[in-house]
């Protein structure tokens, strides 16, 4: 680091995420090529905006999601890659996956500005359809799929993760069901994963996206 | 035989991967980087995971140029060649009814009856004639059964808050008589309102008739199913959606389900107005 000021407040946070000063305001950030509009400083670090990025508004409110930075990532829902971007910022190989072509155009953008991040037009709930490509022994994979059946796709795509390895999940409760109530939802997609999964930690992220659970777990 | 992308694929070339990465399958993971050192596919790990970029940015470029190129005007061809294919369909079962009740003492009406004379044994060279001619209209009648399958397939990847809303056939209508998703997407909901119906809104711009309150979207329960004296309501607020539909599936491809949420929250809205005055 340049400058040591912040240390301290990054000591819970991954190798290459700190948080620094962005107009006034201490924000999480990374350090690379800039793909939003986000702000960026005189050292080339961009604001890591916690309202657009479920992982990041994970890492906001402090949850061990167990990341140190430098691991391997397998990234479901990758969408224009506003998250990923980050993502592959401060970890390894980044693979990201999409379904929709619209977003993916984007996320090539990104791609292109970095070395470790692969994107993948296919489908999270076909892991065969990439698993020709992405490696086995992933360290974490983190989940952002606004679909139907969310703790399904989780389950499927256990298979990529080493044994170690996290699971770091945003569950958008109107995606499985935009008329029940959010914690309803919420329990039976924990239900769920329990058959795959030990779950190590849950939050609402209600304080950066409405009706979102945040969940860290590790295989069983 | 290892299931890898590079399997097969000349490392020096970018393109033989890509078409291994968007095309292969494998049942599980495995540790490619090793598997490809050990083949002599990359020289190390570093050159490998230069070599697995170069071939995942084209192949999702070349996957993602082809789907957003092609997809929108397979489906608005696919609809008017469904459209035609029954149209004509009706109109051959129309001409063999008619002959098949010169010959055959009970024939079923429309395109039962059609299909009722193509499964028939002719007998005579006349029965031949008009078999043959109603095994062509049941042919076109599979043919625009097939195109249907396949719009309600390609449909909610193309547009999938589109086809959500409007369902495929209809969303593939949309965007046939807009010319395109961009198109559609680009139109004010008050066009979408209208799109199909341009006779009367013409008619209406030259003052020889009232506003069209309706296009193609009467197709809709939404805009069917509700009383008359509520329809322009109806339409009105589902041409918007639908406009808003359109320009999240070009403009960024992803499911909102919220968006079909308002529109029945909408919907129960005006639909309710019946009941209160039924109240009253």
């Amino acid at each position: 680091m340049s400058d040591d000021s912040a240390a301290s407040s990054n000591a819970d946070l991954p190798e290459g995420v700190e948080r620094r000063t962005f107009g006034g305001r201490e924000r999480l950030s990374t350090r690379g090529a800039q793909v939003y509009g986000e702000p960026v400083d005189a050292d080339g670090w961009r604001a890591w905006d916690a309202g657009r990025s479920k992982l990041g508004a994970m890492l906001e409110l402090g949850m061990d999601t167990g990341l140190v930075g430098d691991e391997s990532v397998l990234y479901l829902g990758a969408a224009s890659g506003t998250t990923v971007s980050h993502v592959a910022d401060f970890a390894g190989p980044t693979y990201a996956v999409e379904f929709a072509p619209r977003p993916v155009r984007d996320l090539v953008g990104v791609a292109e500005d970095r070395t470790n991040l692969f994107p993948l037009l296919k489908d999270a709930r076909d892991p065969e359809s990439y698993a020709h490509v992405v490696e086995s022994g992933i360290d974490c994979l983190v989940m952002d799929v606004a679909t139907r059946g969310q703790a399904t796709v989780a389950v499927r795509n256990r298979q990529f993760l080493a044994d170690d390895g996290r699971l770091l999940m945003a569950v958008k409760a109107r995606s499985e069901d935009v008329t029940a109530e959010p914690d309803d939802v919420f329990d039976d997609v924990v239900a769920e994963l329990g058959s795959a999964y030990e779950i190590l930690d849950t939050a609402r992220l209600d304080r950066f996206h409405a009706d979102h659970l945040g969940i860290v777990a590790r295989p069983k | 035989m290892t299931d890898a992308w590079f399997a097969g694929a000349d490392p020096d070339d970018p393109e033989s991967g890509a078409t291994r990465v968007r095309t292969g399958r494998a049942s599980a993971p495995a540790d490619w980087p090793a598997e490809a050192v050990d083949a002599g596919f990359a020289a190390d790990e570093t050159d490998y995971y230069a070599k697995l970029r170069s071939a995942t940015l084209a192949a999702a470029s070349e996957a993602v140029a082809e789907r957003e190129r092609a997809d929108d005007v397979q489906l608005a061809h696919a609809v008017r060649a469904m459209d035609d294919a029954e149209r004509t369909a009706n109109e051959l079962a129309e001409r063999v009814v008619e002959w098949a009740g010169t010959l055959y003492e009970t024939v079923p009406r429309g395109l039962d009856g059609v299909r009722d004379i193509a499964a028939r044994d002719p007998k005579t060279a006349a029965e031949e004639r008009v078999v043959s001619y109603a095994t062509r209209a049941v042919d076109l009648l599979d043919e625009r059964d097939d195109l249907r399958a396949f719009i309600e397939e390609r449909a909610p990847t193309t547009a999938p808050n589109l086809a959500e809303m409007a369902g495929p056939v209809l969303a593939a209508r949309l965007i046939a008589l807009a010319g395109g998703l961009e198109s559609l997407a680009k139109k004010p909901s008050g066009t979408v309102q209208v799109l199909g119906a341009e006779d009367a809104l013409f008619a209406h711009l030259k003052g020889r008739a009232t506003s069209p309150k309706h296009g193609v979207i009467f197709t809709h329960e939404y805009v069917r199913g509700t009383r008359p004296q509520d329809r322009g309501s109806a339409a009105r607020a589902l041409a918007g959606k639908l406009s808003i539909a359109a320009r999240i599936d070009h403009y960024s491809g992803d499911y909102r389900p919220d968006l079909h949420a308002e529109l029945a929250d909408r919907m129960a809205t005006i639909r309710a107005r019946a009941d209160e005055e039924a109240d009253e």
